[in-house]
């Protein structure tokens, strides 16, 4: 799966987790640009994200992550992974 | 996965969202979209459109008031209250939620001055982690260790108990430990792992002597995983014991205890026959061509089936059939398959025929005397179950798989069926309904009503709340629906509290007559007036729908007015209170020549019956008094 299409899925999750369908994602975008995305829907954000793509994430990753370009990329990678 | 895949799933789910979110009265579209098969994502979604299009009391259509449910918890539960909230919803139950401050459930509880105190819970829900509660274990090696920690709890329950008037639901320790010596765990006193299965063990003792229902998590991990309910890394990052992704399930299992409580749990498995109890149809195939039994695969996945419905209907579950078949050929394996476990007896109402199911399972909820959505629907055929979900909305109906070696799993994790006792007319339930059949083909052959009510030779004992009966009285009072004058609900501890009070008349009733013991089949609760000690109130009137058209309510009438005369009273004085369930006794003080007092524009009226004039009703039942 290319980056886009990971972004366009990613979309879809944070719009259903934080009950905004107007929301659109940017590679820049953080969590202090959304008002919704808390700590406590970031949580959910993750679980929803690793249930979709089937995949689990580390908990040193989650530390790491900055931005949502950074999350396209993790994805990404751990996608690759699975499909090697 | 903690799935809820008994429910069917919802394709159109955006669209659906859409539709409710405009709906002018959403809330039987909101109960319709709880009774689908919802993950932790649509579950939240469907709570913020609850919150938002039905906030407060106002519900459009909730029959009740909602119910307060307190979470007290150690760690992070902010993330429960949706999957609770919908799975109330679920059940047409309108739910208001209190999650106590991180870590403060303990200064809430004791501060009376506190948000807890103000929001005043019917249900306290105690989720506390496993962690917290091996906290409190202290230094002991041995099984004083848990022990200490039970009797805390046991301490806390007490306070609970002595502060607010509730059900009191524990949750079991999850066992999220990993272990240290492997399959004999126990034999290191000091090993988390062994302590918290320990613990779980010991709980179902202390919980049943304080009357505390437990939500067992420990039993579902132990269905599904414990990595289903628990993650380490989460816990690590959030605090959070309960998986986001399982908070559906919690909620699910949480309200089943609440709405069993309240007697909302259902209480008739109606089964279709070909491909649901047997293999095959037996129209076509034949006694020797369906699929029953040993020697196939299939016919003993079948005959398991059988036994736990079998098990089901000796706990007190009624059992009926709805088959699209002859009826001749519907019986045959009731009568002639030797390995047919189930018998034509265990069947308190048998429909089989060729008219639409919605119809005949109308038929049989009135045949039995209760309503639709206390049927639980199993059908092979998808076809089948949709015409029933769309024509009757409140009859639940399982995604049955389509291996039969998985139906009673499948049905057990629904859970329909949950109760917190089991009782011995529990136990005697599908005797009682058999027996009813019987009376009914009795009285279809009777020429006149009275001639067939003489024949039965019905007793009726008449008795004060006691230590015995309490148990039962408890149960009849918070399940009854239809036949119930002012559905009052008080639990075990407040009844308790009438017996051998001087100005309360608890009277229970049990009827016995030809053909069985139909247990205790009514109470009624007779308080005199603090202010007028002549004036006798029924606080509480009700009756099991089994005894219906028995002549019992009068009989129970003659008893309680010499009951009442004997403490003083010259007047008793009733009320009706209307719902969505008890239309049926709407004139029950007019039927026993009471005088209207008052009756008010939302239909609540009020009843009296001077003593002094009273002649009592002539009836066949003899009665016995204690």
């Amino acid at each position: 799966m290319e980056s886009p299409e990971i972004m366009e899925e990613l979309t879809g999750i944070f719009r259903d987790v934080l009950n905004d369908e107007s929301l659109k994602l940017t590679p820049e975008l953080t969590a202090a640009d959304v008002p919704q995305w808390d700590s406590f829907n970031h949580i959910n954000i993750v679980a929803a994200t690793e249930v979709h793509f089937g995949i689990k994430f580390k908990t040193a990753e989650l530390e790491q992550l900055r931005n949502v370009g950074e999350f396209v990329k993790l994805i990404d990678s751990k996608q690759k992974l699975k499909h090697r | 996965m903690l799935d809820l895949y008994w429910l069917p799933e919802c394709p159109d789910w955006k669209e659906s969202l859409a539709h409710a979110r405009g709906a002018a009265g959403p809330w039987p579209r909101l109960v319709g979209l709880a009774n689908r098969r919802l993950d932790f994502v649509k579950t939240n979604q469907l709570d913020h459109l609850l919150e938002d299009s039905c906030p407060e009391q106002h519900t459009n259509g909730a029959s009740d008031t909602p119910i307060r449910l307190a979470v007290l918890g150690s760690s992070t539960v902010t993330h429960l209250p949706p999957g609770l909230r919908v799975a109330a919803l679920r059940r047409g139950l309108r739910l208001q939620v209190y999650v106590t401050g991180y870590g403060q459930y303990r200064q809430e509880l004791f501060d009376s001055s506190s948000a807890l105190h103000r929001f005043h819970p019917d249900v306290v829900l105690l989720a506390m982690d496993t962690r917290h509660v091996l906290g409190q274990m202290g230094d002991d090696n041995g099984t004083g260790a848990v022990e200490n920690a039970l009797s805390r709890l046991a301490e806390l329950w007490q306070k609970i108990r002595a502060t607010f008037d509730c059900q009191l639901v524990q949750q079991t320790l999850l066992p999220i430990f990993p272990g240290i010596v492997g399959s004999n765990e126990h034999r290191l006193g000091t090993s988390r792992r062994w302590r918290v299965s320990d613990f779980n063990h010991r709980l179902r003792q202390y919980a049943d002597s304080a009357g505390v229902d437990l939500l067992a998590l420990d039993a579902s991990a132990e269905q599904h995983g414990i990595s289903a309910w628990y993650d380490d890394a989460l816990w690590h990052r959030a605090k959070q014991e309960i998986h986001p992704l399982a908070a559906p399930m919690y909620g699910e299992l949480t309200m089943r205890l609440v709405a069993a409580q309240r007697g909302r749990s259902s209480k008739c498995l109606v089964l279709d026959l070909d491909n649901t109890l047997w293999g095959g149809v037996i129209g076509d195939d034949g006694l020797e061509g369906i699929a029953l039994g040993q020697g196939s695969a299939l016919g003993e996945a079948y005959v398991e089936f059988q036994r736990w419905v079998l098990d089901q209907a000796r706990r007190g579950v009624i059992l009926a059939v709805c088959s699209k078949n002859d009826e001749a050929n519907a019986l045959l394996p009731f009568e002639r398959h030797p390995e047919m476990l189930i018998s034509r007896s265990d069947i308190a109402a048998f429909v089989a025929n060729w008219g639409d199911k919605a119809a005949n399972l109308r038929v049989i909820a009135e045949r039995l005397n209760i309503g639709a959505d206390a049927l639980v629907f199993a059908d092979d055929n998808p076809f089948e179950r949709n015409i029933v979900r769309r024509e009757l909305p409140h009859v639940a109906v399982p995604e049955l798989p389509e291996d039969p070696a998985f139906y009673a799993r499948c049905l057990a994790d629904a859970g329909y069926f949950e109760a917190l006792s089991v009782t011995a007319e529990d136990l005697e339930r599908s005797r009682q309904y058999q027996a009813n059949l019987q009376r009914e083909t009795l009285r279809a052959s009777a020429t006149d009503l009275n001639g067939y009510l003489a024949s039965l030779k019905m007793r009726l004992w008449a008795q004060s709340f006691d230590a015995v009966g309490l148990k039962r009285v408890v149960q009849l009072i918070n399940k009854t629906n239809q036949f119930n004058l002012t559905t009052r609900r008080y639990s075990e501890a407040e009844v308790e509290a009438w017996i051998g009070n001087k100005s309360v008349l608890g009277l229970q009733f049990r009827l016995t007559d030809s053909l069985g013991d139909n247990g205790i089949i009514s109470v009624i609760v007779g308080k005199l007036d603090d202010m007028d000690a002549k004036r006798m109130i029924i606080d509480s009137w009700l009756m099991s729908c089994r005894v219906l058209g028995r002549q019992v309510e009068i009989t129970c009438l003659n008893i309680l007015v010499a009951r009442a005369k004997a403490l003083g009273a010259a007047e008793i004085v009733g009320e009706y209170i209307p719902t969505a369930k008890n239309n049926m006794v709407r004139e029950h003080y007019s039927k026993l020549n009471f005088l209207p007092v008052q009756e008010d524009p939302d239909g609540r009226s009020v009843w009296r019956l001077p003593l002094q004039q009273y002649a009592p009703f002539d009836t066949c039942i003899e009665v016995h008094e204690e």
